[in-house]
C-alpha cells in the first residue's frame, strides 16, 4: 500500500477539516468586527507583552489539562483531561510519527490520522518505529478511558462529581453520538488492519489477533476505515453547532482576556467568545443553589449561556437567578456570566422603563465631619446595624454624619441588577452629589451591595470602606476599646462582599478577637447564597425559603451561639422564621464588645449617655 | 353643587368616580397569576410606610389599589418612580412579593402601548 494512492474514504475527513478550517476563522472574524477601535488599541498594547505567554501557559494548562476541573473533582478532571490532552497528544505525535517517516513536514493531513491503513506496521525502523507504535497506542488507551468515564458520566454521574448533568439540545446529541463513535471505531479500524498485517502496537495488535479469531477482517478493512473517516468529518460539521465550539473558541478567549479585552458591559467581541467557550459542563448547575435547593432546573449559567448563543433568552431564564456569582466562581472558563446576565436584562428593560427624573438635591448645610455613614435601604429595615455603628463611632470619638437619615437614598444597584440601566445612572448621579457636598474624607457603608456598586459605578473623590474593614482597622488601632468573649461564632459571606469585593479576612478578624469562629462547610469563594437577593426577580417566596433554610442549616452545624454576617439583607433574610440560633451583624457584635466605659475612662462614667446625645444632634 | 348629594351635605368628585362595573381589571388579573402572593394583600400600608422612593409619591399599597380599580394612567405614573429596592417586600407581613409585581407591571405597561 502507498499513501499516494489516496484511498476514497480521507475525503469525509478532509471536507470536514476543510470545513472546521475555514469556518472558524470567518466566524472568529464576525465577532472581532464588533471591536471598538479602542478594543483593538488595548490588544495591541498587550499583544507583544508577556500576557501573551501567560495566555499560553494557561491554554495549556485549562484547555488541555483541565486543571480547574480536576480541582472541582478529579475524575471528572481526568475525564476532560484524557478526552482533550489525549486527543491532542494524538495529532501531534501522530503527526510527528509521519514527519520522521517521510521526512517531509509538508505529509497530507491525513496522512497522520490514517497512518496505521497505510503502514500498518509504523516506520520501518525498528526502534523508532516500535517506540511510536507502543506511545500511540498509549494515548489511544488514554483517549478511550475518558471516553469510557464519559460514558459513565451520562448514566451514573455522581460517580464523577455531579448531581446532575447538563440537559443536551439536539445539535450537542449528534456531537456528543459522533465524538462516542470516534475513538472506537479508531481502535478498531486499527485493530483490524493489525490483525491483517499481523504486526502493531501492543495494543491494537492484540486486539486484532483476538478480532481475527471471530471476525473476516479483510473484508472489514475498508469500511472500518471509512466509518472512522466518515464520524470524524461529521463530528468536524456538527462542532460549531454544538457544545463543542468551544474546544477552538476557549483558545482564544484565553488570549483576549490576558490581552485585556474584558469588560463589564460585554458590549465587544468579548461576550460572543465567552458564550461560545462554555463547553456545557455542568459545574455551574451543580454548585448553584436553585437547582439543590429550590428545584429550579431552567435558569442556570449553562442554560442562560446556552440560549444567549442560539438567540434571546427567555424572561424566566433571565430573570431567575440570584446573581450570587456561585457559578462565575466554579466555571472552569471563568465566563463572566453574572456580567452576561445584567447585560442581558439591560437590553430587555431599558426600552420599558426609561429613567424617572429624581430629586435635585438640596444644598448643604451640615456640619463638618470625617466619616459619611451610608446605611443604605436594607440597613434601616434592620436599625441594630446602624444604632451599633452609631454607638461604636460615638465612643471611637469620630465624627461622622449618616447621609441617608431620612432614608431617602439609594445606592441603585437593585436597579441595575433588574437592567434598568437608565435609571441606575440617574440614581447613581444624585447619590455622588449627595456624597460631593459633605465634605467627608472617607465614605463608610454597612451594607455590601452598596459597598460593590459605590466601588464600581462610582467616580468618588474619597475612599469606600465596608465597616468589616473599618471596624477590624478601629480594632487594630485601639485595641482596648472593645473586649474578648467565649461566644463561638460562624461567619456567613455575604456574596457581594466575599465573591462580589473579595473581603474575606476582615469580617473572620474581627470575629477572633472578640470571640471564636466556628467554621463552617461553606466558606470564603464557596459561600453560599442566603437566598435574599435581591437580584432574583423570578424566584417565588416559598422558593426562597427553601435556600436559605439549607443555607442556614450549613451555618449552625458547628452549633454556634451566633451566626454572624455583615450584610442587613443576609441579616434578615436569615433572621425571619423560626431560628433557635440568633444571627447578628458583625457590628452588633462589635456593639457588645465594646469595653465597658467605667474601664476605659473610670472618671468619666456616666457621661457616656450625654455624650452620644449631643452627637445625635450634631445629625 | 346639584342633585341628592346636595340634601346629605356631601358630594362625588368627577374624577374619584368609579365604576366598579366597567373598570379595566385585566392587568391585575394577569398580575396576580404572574406573582400569585398579590392576593394575600390585606392592604395594611407597610410597604408604602417603608419605601424609599416614597418621597417621589411611590406607595405599594395605593399601586395595588389603583390597579384594582383599573386607574392605569395613574399607576403607570407612579411606578417610574421605584427604585426596585426591595423593602418593601422585606417589610410585607404577607409575604407578597412586591417588587416582582413592580417589576412585571412595567413590562406589562410596556407591552400594552
Ligand atoms: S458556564 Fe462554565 S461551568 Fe457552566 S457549563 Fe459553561 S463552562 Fe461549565
Ligand atoms: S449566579 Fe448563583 S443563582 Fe445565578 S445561576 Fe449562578 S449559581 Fe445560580
Ligand atoms: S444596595 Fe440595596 S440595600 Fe444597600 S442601600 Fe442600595 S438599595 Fe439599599
Ligand atoms: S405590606 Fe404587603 S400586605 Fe401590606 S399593603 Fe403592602 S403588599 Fe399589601
Ligand atoms: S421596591 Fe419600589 S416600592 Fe418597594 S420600597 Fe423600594 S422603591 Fe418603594
Amino acid at each position: 500500500m502507498n499513501f499516494t494512492e489516496h484511498p476514497a474514504f480521507v475525503f469525509p475527513f478532509v471536507v470536514g477539516m476543510l470545513f472546521i478550517f475555514i469556518y472558524l476563522p470567518v466566524i472568529y472574524v464576525t465577532w472581532l468586527r464588533k471591536n471598538s477601535l479602542a478594543d483593538f488599541k488595548t490588544i495591541l498594547r498587550s499583544i507583544f507583552t508577556t500576557n501573551t505567554l501567560k495566555a499560553v501557559r494557561e491554554i495549556f494548562s485549562e484547555c488541555l489539562l483541565h486543571r480547574r476541573i480536576f480541582r472541582y473533582n478529579i475524575r471528572l478532571g481526568y475525564m476532560h483531561m484524557s478526552l482533550a490532552f489525549g486527543w491532542f497528544l494524538l495529532i501531534v505525535v501522530g503527526k510527528i510519527e509521519t514527519m520522521v517517516f517521510t521526512h517531509d513536514g509538508f505529509n497530507p493531513p491525513y496522512l497522520p490520522v490514517f497512518f496505521k491503513y497505510f503502514y500498518p506496521s509504523g516506520i520501518p525502523d525498528t526502534f523508532k518505529g516500535r517506540f511510536f507504535l507502543m506511545i500511540m497506542d498509549l494515548l489511544l488507551i488514554l483517549v478511550l478511558s475518558g471516553l469510557f468515564l464519559a460514558f459513565l458520566k451520562r448514566f451514573r454521574s455522581r460517580v464523577l462529581g455531579m448531581k446532575r448533568t447538563t440537559k443536551h439540545i439536539f445539535p450537542d446529541r449528534i456531537a456528543l453520538t459522533f465524538l462516542w463513535f470516534i475513538f472506537p471505531l479508531r481502535w478498531f479500524a486499527e485493530s483490524v488492519t493489525a490483525g491483517i498485517a499481523g504486526s502493531g502496537g501492543f495494543f491494537t495488535l492484540g486486539s486484532g489477533r483476538a478480532l481475527a479469531s471471530f471476525l473476516p477482517l479483510e473484508d472489514l478493512l475498508l469500511p472500518s476505515w471509512w466509518a472512522y473517516s466518515i464520524v470524524l468529518g461529521g463530528f468536524f460539521f456538527a462542532l460549531p453547532f454544538s457544545r463543542y465550539m468551544h474546544i477552538f473558541t476557549e483558545v482564544v478567549l484565553i488570549f483576549l482576556k490576558y490581552w485585556n479585552l474584558a469588560t463589564p458591559e460585554r458590549q465587544n467581541a468579548y461576550a460572543d467568545f465567552e458564550i461560545n467557550a462554555c463547553s456545557r459542563c455542568g459545574i455551574c448547575t451543580n454548585v448553584c443553589q436553585l437547582s439543590a435547593d429550590a428545584g429550579i432546573t431552567h435558569s442556570q449559567a449553562v442554560y442562560f449561556l446556552r440560549d444567549l448563543r442560539y438567540g434571546t433568552p427567555e424572561r424566566p431564564v433571565l430573570e431567575n437567578c440570584f446573581l450570587c456569582g456561585r457559578c462565575s466562581q466554579a466555571c472552569p472558563v471563568e465566563i463572566g456570566i453574572d456580567q452576561l446576565r445584567i447585560a442581558g436584562r439591560k437590553r430587555m428593560m431599558n426600552a420599558i422603563a426609561p429613567a424617572a427624573e429624581m430629586r435635585p438635591v438640596v444644598s448643604a448645610n451640615g456640619e463638618k465631619v470625617d466619616v459619611l455613614y451610608f446605611a443604605g435601604c436594607m440597613s434601616h429595615l434592620t436599625p441594630g446595624i446602624i444604632d451599633a455603628t452609631r454607638e461604636i463611632l460615638t465612643r471611637a470619638g469620630i465624627r461622622f454624619s449618616v447621609l441617608d437619615d431620612r432614608e431617602e437614598v439609594c445606592c441603585g444597584r437593585p436597579a441595575r441588577q433588574a437592567g434598568f440601566a437608565d435609571q441606575a445612572r440617574s440614581i447613581i448621579a444624585r447619590t455622588t452629589a449627595l456624597i460631593n457636598r459633605s465634605g467627608a474624607s472617607l465614605l463608610l457603608v454597612t451594607c455590601p451591595i452598596c459597598y460593590k456598586v459605590f466601588n464600581e459605578e462610582y467616580d468618588l473623590p474619597i475612599p469606600v470602606e465596608h465597616h468589616t474593614v473599618f471596624l477590624n482597622r478601629l480594632m487594630t488601632e485601639r485595641p482596648s476599646l472593645f473586649r474578648k468573649s467565649s461566644l463561638r461564632m460562624s461567619y456567613h459571606d455575604p456574596c457581594d462582599l466575599g465573591r462580589g469585593s473579595g473581603i474575606y479576612e476582615q469580617p473572620r478578624s474581627i470575629i477572633r478577637r472578640t470571640g471564636v469562629l466556628v467554621s463552617a462547610a461553606h466558606e470564603r469563594e464557596d459561600a453560599l447564597c442566603c437566598g435574599g437577593s435581591l437580584a432574583n426577580l423570578a424566584i417565588t417566596p416559598r422558593q426562597r425559603t427553601l435556600v436559605t433554610d439549607s443555607a442556614y442549616q450549613m451555618l449552625t452545624a458547628g452549633n454556634p451561639d451566633y451566626v454572624v454576617t455583615s450584610c442587613p439583607l443576609c441579616k434578615k433574610t436569615f433572621a425571619a422564621g423560626k431560628r433557635e440560633i440568633p444571627v447578628a451583624d458583625i457590628a452588633e457584635i462589635a456593639r457588645m464588645m465594646l469595653q465597658p466605659e467605667e474601664i476605659l475612662h473610670p472618671e468619666k462614667a456616666g457621661e457616656a449617655e450625654l455624650e452620644s446625645e449631643g452627637q445625635e444632634i450634631c445629625q | 353643587m346639584n342633585g341628592k348629594n346636595d340634601k346629605w351635605g356631601f358630594h362625588t368628585e368627577k374624577s374619584n368616580l368609579i365604576t366598579l362595573d366597567s373598570n379595566d381589571r385585566s392587568l391585575v388579573n394577569i398580575l396576580a397569576e404572574q406573582v400569585p402572593s398579590l392576593n394575600s394583600c390585606f392592604f395594611c400600608g407597610s410597604c408604602g410606610a417603608t419605601c424609599t422612593a416614597s418621597d417621589d409619591g411611590m406607595n405599594f399599597r395605593l399601586v395595588h389599589l389603583l390597579l384594582r380599580r383599573g386607574e392605569l394612567q395613574t399607576v403607570n405614573k407612579i411606578i417610574r418612580s421605584c427604585l426596585l429596592c426591595g423593602k418593601c417586600t422585606l417589610v410585607c407581613p404577607r409575604n407578597v412579593d412586591t417588587r416582582a409585581v413592580i417589576y412585571n407591571l412595567k413590562i406589562l405597561i410596556h407591552e400594552l402601548h
